[in-house]
């Protein structure tokens, strides 16, 4: 079976918009049969990739790629970047300004929550050019 | 607890989702910081929050929530109430704060997430 392949484009300045895409994404593996808990599962991950994109990036985008056997998703960025991934990935850990926190974001959750909900979590940034954070969910 | 009840109990006005009201929920939860909701929230199908932006209907829709309650007399806009309706999302308001809100509904027989 071809995989069904969505992309989407995030726009960094628009936080009402934020979560369209995620949203999207949830209503394709719905359609498509996966079960209500997978569903979920792949779409709060998204979802917190889609905010921070859109918090700390600048805006991206987003490629996924579903057959039966995987979900692949890839949230792009050319934001300024994670100086340390490791500390990123702590819980609690956030840089988000007070008007991030007072938008409900910014308690350092987000990726350590993206991890929790995939099977397969790999980010790459650099400094000045970007994030790139690739994940993958196996159905089975 | 019906949908209905939750409106009832909290002296309630209903924003939208009229067709959901006999709804059954069993669980809920309440918070400002939706990054806290995302992180720690398990099946909960209910929502209190006295923020309010379009992100607190997004993430109820992430979590599959079948109901947001507005407290502190907070009040969504007309994109953030299409948005709910368009997923099928109640939305309440209540005069009452967050901590009288969520003692009422537990009294009342709603759980948390741990089921307690
Ligand atoms: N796409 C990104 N570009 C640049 N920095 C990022 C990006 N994603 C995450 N970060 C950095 O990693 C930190 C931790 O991210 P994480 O998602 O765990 O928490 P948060 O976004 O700050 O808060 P929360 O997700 O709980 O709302 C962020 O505060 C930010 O410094
Ligand atoms: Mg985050």
């Amino acid at each position: 079976m071809e995989p069904l392949k969505l992309h989407f484009d995030v726009s960094g300045s628009d936080f009402t918009c934020a979560g369209e895409a995620s949203g999207n994404i949830k209503k394709a593996l719905k359609e498509i049969g996966f079960s209500a808990a997978l569903t979920r599962n792949v779409a709060i991950a998204v979802y917190e990739g889609e905010i921070n994109m859109v918090i700390h990036g600048g805006g991206g985008q987003i490629d996924v790629e579903i057959t039966p056997e995987c979900i692949s998703i890839v949230l792009a960025d050319q934001g300024p970047g994670i100086p340390d991934i490791a500390l990123a990935m702590q819980e609690g850990y956030s840089t988000a300004p007070e008007n991030v926190r007072q938008l409900g974001f910014g308690a350092g959750m987000g990726l350590p929550n993206i991890k929790k909900y995939t099977d397969e979590m790999i980010i790459e940034s650099e400094v000045g050019k970007g994030t790139t954070i690739r994940l993958k969910v196996f159905p089975q | 607890m019906k949908i209905r009840e939750i409106k009832n109990i909290l002296d309630a006005e209903l924003i939208c989702g009229e067709n959901f009201l006999d709804n059954e929920v069993f669980t809920a939860c309440g918070s400002d910081m939706m990054s806290d909701v995302l992180a720690y929230v398990k099946e909960q199908a209910v929502l209190l929050s006295g923020l309010v932006n379009p992100q607190v209907v997004r993430t109820a829709e992430m979590m599959d929530m079948k109901c947001i309650v507005f407290v502190r007399g907070k009040h969504p806009d007309l994109d953030m109430i299409e948005l709910a309706e368009e997923r099928d999302i109640v939305l309440l308001g209540t005069r009452l704060e967050m901590f009288t809100s969520c003692g009422l509904l537990y009294k009342n027989g709603l759980k948390g997430g741990s089921g307690i």
